[in-house]
Parts: structure tokens; C-alpha cells; sequence
């Protein structure tokens, strides 16, 4: 008698219950240190892999820009990625080695960033997924979280095979999915910087 | 390696807000204009996701009375209406989802957050942190303690003020199922005059937001009770690959 009300389709199919910006102030609940508290016993952040992970370690850095060019200040970024075996390993653990999930957001310089290693090829239908990290990115002004991926510049014999990114009609736009290598005192780091809109802005899939 | 992950009901994104909604103004310069590219069968990446667990939870993570308290002088609970939020997470098909993560975030009673950005005059409560987390069980049920949210304003038109809500974050099984939310209460009168709840253009979408108070849940002499289900999406069957 007290429970919620449920919308049905007209299947009998319960509808998904609707979704709302996070806010400016999701750091408070998802991103502690930003939002100015200390961590919890355990937390879900930046660093998917500890100096003993298996795999290629690497930095994912971005910035997020709105249809101005101004970056987006208040944008948090989830990643979900594949082991370096190319296996979505699911239990998160922050005592183990590599846990495939992470959370950053965009600090004062705009900058997300994560302690990664590059993921293996995933199979996907007989084919081969070139490597690359699953971001979804949830911020004020957003009313559902926007979902992309991330690959890179230096795999491109893996990324003219991916079956996922050819399906992106314009070879322009497909452009926009490509991290690209920077320099960075011997660790490899990739930049991925996210267009919510205008003439650079980023593939956003919807699945 | 054989892997399972399950398919799941499409996003009806007709229900879902729209991104370019220009009432919520920020929403205007935020919003993708290009269609979204269709992942039509849905790889390993979009039907796996992480499980939490191994995530250690301190004692007091979902009973927003007890996690901020301060020691010393001020040492107390905090301000306002004690409350409940309760419910489950359960699917399109009415399934329940278990051992999935619900966080939730929140104003104190007086309006203000807790965030290094919010200036509103409303003081901050000592007692109150405004940020809590669970599991939920293996009925996908899950329970907050807290103080109801004051309403806030914001500057989106002239005198425009967020109804009281409470922010809520769930994963799913799968990064498809991931949702955030806000939660607001039965017999609000800001709810319909909030530009960010008016993104929504079925106003059964906007029912799907609203939790009900719970008489039966609640305890006498000491808490109200508020009943929120959160439906993702629904699981529709294992294929097994090679
Ligand atoms: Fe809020």
C-alpha cells in the first residue's frame, strides 16, 4: 500500500526509474576528497592499478569542454575497462592488484586522471575489440550520464579492425574516440579530452 | 574464457529526460547535439560491470545520524526531521538486485551542502556530513537514516528553489543498469515547479522519482519512514560465449 509508484509500459514492462543531473555538489557523495571530506575506510578513485599489476601501466588524463570551450568544472568520470588479458574482471577490490572500475573528477587545472594499465582486446562475436576504456561522465547541466570510450592513438591496426568503432559512420568524428599519447617522464599517458558539444564534440553511444 | 553477462531492455530514452532541455539553463551548453551512436548488440563492455562486494563499509557508511558526529563540544546529532529512506532496487521485470551499491548525498535540513562550493547562507551542521552508502541485500532492499533535506535555491531563473531531495546513485548489475537520481518527497509543492524535474515531459516519470511516506516502517517517538524503489533495467537472459 506504501510502495512507490511503478510506471508500466504497455507490455506490463516496469519503466526504469528516471534519471536527474547529479548536480554540481556529486562530489559530496561519489568524490570525497574534492567535495573537501576525508575518505572512507575504503573508496572508489583514480587508481585502478597498484605497481604490481599485470599489464602496461598508463595515465588517463582529460578535460571535459562545453559548447563554449569552457571546460566543464564540476564533471565526474567513471571508467570501467578490461584487464590487460582483455577480461572484465568484476569484483572491485582496492587490495588487489587491478580492479577494473575507477572514479576521477575534474579538478581546478580541469584535468581528470587515472592510474591505469592499457587493457587487452576484448572478443566481441567472433571479432576482436581494439583496446579501450568504457567512460560514462555525469555532471551538472547533464540530465543522463553521457557514456563514450576511450581508444588510442598508437594501436591503429587494432582500432581499423574494431567492430564497435566502425560503427561510427564519419571517419571525422570517429577521431573524437582516440586518446592521444603525451610524454611523460617515461609513463605513458593518454589524453582524452571529452566535447559535450560543438564542432569537436565527442561520440556518445547510446547501448 | 567463457564469460556470461546478461542483455538488457533497452534505454527508453522517449521516457528519459532529453538532453537539451533549455528550461534547466546549464543544461543549454551541456548538451550533445549530434545523435547518439547505437551499440546495437551490445558488446562484453557494455553488459559487464563491477561488483562491489570486497568494498569495505564502515559501521555507520548508511546512517547519516551517527557519521559525522563531531567529539568535543559540539558533539550531538544533527538538526531536523529524523527520517528513514528505505525500498529496493529491482528490475524492469520486478526482480530484485542484490548486492548492489546505493549511494546518496544530500543538503542538510537547513538547504546548505556541505561542499567546498556551496555558499548558500543556510549554516552548516556540525553533526552532518550528508553522504551515505550500502549494499543492498539479497531482496535488492537498502536503508539510509538520516535528517530530511532542506529545500535550496539556485540560480536558474529569478526565484527558482530545488524541491528537498535527496541524491541517489545506483551500479546494477552492469555499467547499462548504472542510474543516478534524486529522490523527492510525497506532497512537495516545489516538486512540480522545479525546472530540473520539469526535464521530464511524462509526468508518470516524474511519479517514478517520488518517494511515499511509510507509516507502517516508521517507528513512534522517533523517525518518519519513506519508501523509495529504484527500477534499472532489466536483465534479459545469459548467452555464453566463447
Ligand atoms: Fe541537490
Amino acid at each position: 500500500m506504501y510502495s512507490q509508484y511503478k510506471s508500466q509500459d504497455e507490455t506490463g514492462l516496469l519503466r526504469e526509474t528516471a534519471s536527474q543531473t547529479a548536480g554540481p555538489f556529486v562530489h559530496i557523495g561519489l568524490a570525497l576528497e574534492i567535495a573537501g571530506f576525508e575518505s572512507r575506510s575504503d573508496e572508489i578513485w583514480q587508481d585502478l592499478a597498484k605497481e604490481n599489476a599485470e599489464g602496461e601501466h598508463i595515465e588517463l588524463v582529460g578535460s571535459v569542454y562545453d559548447g563554449n570551450g569552457d571546460l566543464v568544472h564540476d564533471a565526474l568520470i567513471e571508467i570501467w575497462q578490461a584487464d590487460s588479458h582483455g577480461n572484465y574482471v568484476a569484483d572491485f577490490d582496492n587490495k588487489k592488484p587491478f580492479s577494473g572500475f575507477g572514479r576521477s573528477a575534474c579538478a581546478m587545472d580541469g584535468d581528470f586522471y587515472f592510474n591505469t594499465i592499457k587493457p587487452g582486446q576484448v572478443d566481441f562475436d567472433g571479432k576482436s575489440m581494439a583496446p579501450h576504456i568504457n567512460i560514462a561522465i555525469f555532471a551538472r547541466g547533464i540530465n543522463l550520464h553521457l557514456q563514450t570510450r576511450a581508444y588510442f592513438d598508437d594501436e591503429e591496426t587494432a582500432n581499423e579492425d574494431c567492430p564497435i568503432l566502425n560503427r561510427v559512420p564519419s571517419p571525422v568524428r570517429r577521431k573524437t574516440l582516440i586518446a592521444v599519447k603525451e610524454s611523460n617522464n617515461g609513463k605513458p599517458r593518454y589524453r582524452f579530452d571529452i566535447h559535450l558539444q560543438g564542432d569537436d564534440e565527442t561520440v556518445f553511444f547510446d547501448f | 574464457m567463457s564469460q556470461n553477462y546478461p542483455y538488457f531492455v533497452a534505454r527508453d530514452r522517449a521516457w528519459q529526460p532529453a538532453q537539451y532541455t533549455p528550461g534547466y539553463k546549464t543544461s543549454v551548453s551541456r548538451s550533445p547535439r549530434q545523435a547518439l551512436v547505437s551499440i546495437q548488440n551490445a558488446s562484453p563492455s557494455e553488459r559487464s560491470g563491477p561488483v562491489f562486494h570486497n568494498l569495505d563499509m564502515g559501521q555507520h557508511d548508511n546512517d547519516l545520524l551517527m557519521n559525522f558526529r563531531t567529539e568535543g563540544s559540539q558533539a550531538g546529532l544533527p538538526i531536523g526531521e529524523r527520517i528513514v529512506v528505505h525500498g529496493r532496487v529491482i528490475d524492469q521485470f520486478g526482480k530484485p538486485v542484490p548486492n548492489t551499491l546505493v549511494e546518496m548525498w544530500q543538503a542538510n535540513a537547513g538547504g546548505r551542502y556541505r561542499h567546498k562550493k556551496d555558499s548558500y547562507l543556510a549554516p552548516l551542521d556540525p553533526n552532518f556530513g550528508g553522504v551515505g552508502r550500502c549494499m543492498t541485500d539479497a531482496d535488492g532492499r537498502y536503508r539510509f537514516r538520516t535528517v530530511r533535506p532542506g529545500p535550496y535555491p539556485w540560480p536558474n531563473g529569478i526565484n527558482t528553489w530545488r524541491p528537498a531531495h535527496i541524491h541517489v546513485s545506483v551500479m546494477g548489475p552492469s555499467i547499462s543498469t548504472r542510474l543516478i537520481t534524486q529522490m523527492y518527497f510525497e506532497g512537495d509543492p516545489l516538486v512540480p515547479l522545479c525546472p530540473i524535474v520539469q526535464v521530464l515531459k511524462d509526468p508518470e516519470a516524474v511519479e517514478t522519482m517520488i518517494a511515499r511516506l511509510d507509516m507502517a516502517m516508521s517507528k513512534p517517538m522517533d523517525y518518519l519512514a519513506y519508501r523509495f524503489d529504484v527500477v534499472v533495467r532489466g536483465a534479459l537472459q545469459t548467452y555464453f560465449e566463447e
